[in-house]
């Protein structure tokens, strides 16, 4: 015999006898196979060329063999890395929960590097998203969130991984993706082709999302509002998807209204206008008040838009339904702020209205209104006195406003005002 | 008992003021709720979780009890307290997700069994494996596979009659009864396939499918990559996609009113419908519900089909046509008296819903144009078809 008989070989010896035996038919050979594969393992002998023999034994029914497997796995898995990672396909569960429970840690110790992202780790991560659950994706795709790619290249790359992901019928998933997508683009070159084509895939999902349970609607509207925040140009042609329906629960109406004024332009004056005059007339107190300071910030915000806005605000004046005129009064006093000495035709229907209005925030803009354009308002003076009768039971903002009120009444008509300011004054 | 006991005093707080929200925060204690019917599935987190998760995994929970218990209220729970403690302990672990593929959960947590057996425990495979919502192993003597497309039509119009939404949300549901472990490929007249294979455009109309959601069976870079639907399918029942997309089609039934109210004393209402759909198809079980004061009295009909009743506990009349040809208009006359002391509060403005069904039908025009079965064994399996449009949120808004 040569001593090449030293080297060992898979033809025979131990090591061929186990590998035939994982590969046996029947399950109890193969059990005894990997027992006697974890012994030698034990005693420190080289089991790893069995491997792949080892990993084909984990597709069992039997706990017990499982498990086996999982120990051996475990053990190699640190000295032999790439060849773990090839069990993994079979393994993304756990996979997707190490990722979850590292995550966790990392962030309850923000300066410990546990889960070291690099972009061989971001790599196998894209992989395994692949194969596990959505539970599984939703972990993933949040880790993703954390990592700051280099540069514009691997971002894209990474965007084009996770786009897929836009696709699922899980909500959840979406919305993680959208997180991913929502962050990495920034690193993108905003004239290029893919940052523009992704703008335009992502409205979609967001709409959609607004198809499912309450719940899920509240959560991704909150989300959508900041989006519309800061890339209005995703969602400014979806403005209808967020008109409110009358069975909504009232927390997505209140969130609903708000994005619709954020993306409120010349473009869709008629319709928005019309839809907040709609939601003036409903029942909820603080939706319909909402809806009233909605139109306020919609003239505010487009100035093409002020008049008709106007015009809305005092057709729902008319309807002498008390929360609704109050906060109308509010809201035109803002727009007159905006917009001065453009509107003042109005002001008598306004006045007509003084006595329905007691809430502070009303009684002090109505205040305001009478001593800014105190030279137009024949009986300006007792207009304000009216008010100075109860001068002690009003907030301090309303006094306050008083005040500089008939000093600019005073200022503007002095010799008729002069009786009314030492009134005033001995009040206060 | 801990921080759950501040939930319910704070919902019920949060309710009276007319301020509550699917998220209620007690201190440092974030409760995420849903309810169903007379439980309310809390979620508690300290940290800042994610939301959506959490609400789409407690709809998913209601789905598995659903799924164990029939009916899932009060009664249920106490009297199924064990299962639903495993099912817990499998649904979810540390605060993470685990299984919630209620087929995969029924063969190691059944009705029967309490305990696990200590040796030889069958703890199927699905549960580490890449296919996570199919066991290996079934066997069907007639391989079969029934799909379902189901459209839904959302309508919103407004008060002075014009179109502000008009949408279809479509849904592929898919009864599978194939044995191992088949791949499956659904082609369907893809606009955007068809553009990528570059089929000639024509004789094969295509449709513009705006979104697309897919189960988790389905494998989306394929689909991303070359708009492939393929997959390994759940058995049974299961939703395989769903998609959104808008339509300038006229809505599938109009419906113009006249609300003649004159205080004190009556209220007129006149309903006319118009099927704005083909001739040839019919829309079954077509309900029209039409808001009424609440102190209204004294209900007279007159419908040139169908009939219609008051519903006093719901202030609606609801009018009812069995079956309603495409093309056809028919019209309700109601009169109803008025108390001659009015109401104080103001009731709103609901909107007149409608809903209807007209079987082989959509709007879309989608098509199954195949699906192709493959399965190691070779046999060869028979799909069934059928198509369906039915009402989804559909609401004229009156003035």
């Amino acid at each position: 015999m040569t001593d090449s008989k030293y080297f060992t070989t898979n033809k025979k010896g131990e090591i061929f006898e186990l590998k035939a035996e994982l590969n046996n038919e029947k399950k109890e050979k193969r059990k005894e196979a990997v027992k006697k594969v974890i012994a030698a393992m034990t005693v420190g002998k080289d089991v790893s060329s069995l491997f792949p023999d080892v990993v084909n034994c984990m597709q069992t029914d039997n706990l017990e063999l499982k498990k086996l497997v999982y120990l051996y796995l475990m053990n190699y898995a640190k000295s032999q890395p790439d060849m773990a990672i090839m069990a993994v396909n079979s393994f993304v569960k756990v996979v997707a929960n190490a990722v979850a429970a590292l995550s966790e840690i990392s962030e309850s110790h923000p300066n410990s590097n546990l889960l070291d992202l690099n972009p061989q780790n971001i790599n196998k991560l894209l992989t395994a998203l692949n194969e596990c659950t959505e539970w599984g994706q939703i972990f993933i795709l949040d880790c993703l969130s954390n990592y700051n790619p280099q540069d514009d290249r691997e971002a894209q790359s990474i965007c084009k991984r996770v786009t897929p992901w836009l696709s699922h019928a899980n909500s959840a998933v979406v919305l993680s993706a959208v997180k991913v997508l929502m962050k990495f683009m920034e690193l993108l070159p905003k004239e290029s082709d893919y940052y523009n084509m992704l703008l335009k895939k992502l409205a979609p999902p967001l709409v959609t999302l607004l198809s499912g349970e309450p719940e899920v609607q509240y959560v991704a509207l909150r989300n959508i509002n900041l989006i519309v925040q800061k890339r209005p140009e995703i969602l400014k042609q979806e403005i209808k998807v967020f008109f409110v329906k009358y069975n909504d629960p009232i927390y997505v109406k209140l969130e609903k209204l708000d994005i619709m004024i954020r993306l409120a332009s010349q473009a869709n004056i008629a319709q928005v206008l019309a839809e907040l005059k709609e939601y003036a007339t409903e029942v909820d107190v603080d939706f319909v008040r909402k809806a009233v300071r909605a139109i306020g910030r919609y003239a505010i915000k487009v100035e093409q838009s002020a008049e008709r806005c106007v015009s809305t605000l005092l057709d729902l004046i008319q309807t002498k339904v008390n929360y609704v005129v109050q906060e109308a009064i509010v809201v035109i006093r803002d727009i007159f702020r905006k917009y001065p000495n453009k509107y003042e035709s109005i002001i008598a229907t306004l006045c007509e209205n003084l006595d329905s209005l007691d809430e502070p925030d009303a009684r002090a803009a109505m205040i305001w209104i009478v001593g800014e354009y105190a030279e137009r308002i024949d009986n300006a003076d007792e207009l304000l006195e009216s008010f100075l009768e109860g001068f002690h039971d009003e907030s301090t903002q309303v006094q306050l406003t008083l005040l500089t009120a008939i000093v600019k009444l005073f200022l503007k008509k002095p010799s008729e005002t002069q009786e009314l300011v030492q009134h005033c004054f001995s009040r206060s | 008992m801990g921080e759950i006991e501040h939930f319910l005093p704070l919902l019920a707080q949060r309710e009276a003021e007319g301020t509550l929200t699917p998220l209620l925060t007690h201190g440092h204690v974030h409760f995420l709720w849903i309810q169903h019917a007379n439980l309310y599935l809390v979620a508690t987190t300290r940290k800042n979780a994610n939301a959506s998760l959490v609400y789409t995994f407690l709809y998913k929970m209601v789905e598995v009890f659903s799924e164990y218990f029939k009916e899932l209220e009060e009664e249920s729970v106490r009297d199924n307290f064990v299962i639903v403690y495993e099912l817990l302990d499998e649904l979810m672990d540390f605060g993470f997700p685990q299984t919630t593929d209620s087929k995969i959960l029924q063969e190691y947590i059944t009705q029967e069994s309490n305990k696990l057996d200590t040796g030889g425990s069958r703890v199927p495979t699905t549960v580490t494996n890449a296919v996570s919502w199919r066991s290996e192993g079934l066997r069907y003597k007639k391989n079969e596979v029934f799909i379902d497309v189901i459209e839904s039509v959302n309508l919103l119009v407004s008060a002075t009659g014009s179109v502000l939404l008009s949408e279809v949300v479509g849904s592929i549901k898919l009864k599978v009864f194939l044995s191992g472990m088949p791949e499956l490929r659904l082609g369907l007249n893809d606009r955007i396939l068809f553009e990528l294979t570059g089929r000639p455009g024509g004789k094969n109309k295509s449709v513009e499918l705006e979104d697309v959601k897919f189960h988790q069976c389905v494998r989306l870079s394929r689909f991303d990559a070359d708009r492939t639907i393929s997959f390994v399918p759940p058995d049974g029942d299961f939703e395989l996609m769903s998609y959104r997309l808008n339509t300038q089609v006229k809505p599938l039934i109009w419906i113009e009113s006249v609300i003649e109210k004159f205080s004190h004393s009556r209220v007129e209402i006149m309903v006319k419908a118009k099927g704005q759909f083909k001739k040839q198809s019919v829309a079954n079980g077509v309900e029209i519900t039409v808001p009424v004061p609440s102190d209204v009295d004294s209900p007279k009909f007159k419908a040139s089909m169908g009939s219609a009743k008051y519903v006093p506990e719901r202030n609606v009349v609801l009018w009812s046509i069995k079956s309603f040809p495409g093309g056809k208009e028919y019209l309700l006359r109601a009169h109803f008296g008025l108390p001659s002391v009015e109401r104080e509060e103001d009731e709103g403005r609901p909107p007149i819903a409608v809903r209807f069904e007209i079987p082989y039908f959509t709007v879309s025009g989608i098509q199954v144009r195949y699906m192709k079965i493959i399965e190691k064994s070779g046999y060869q399996a028979l799909p069934w078809v059928r198509y369906i449009t039915q009402s989804g949120d559909y609401q004229l808004r009156t003035s």
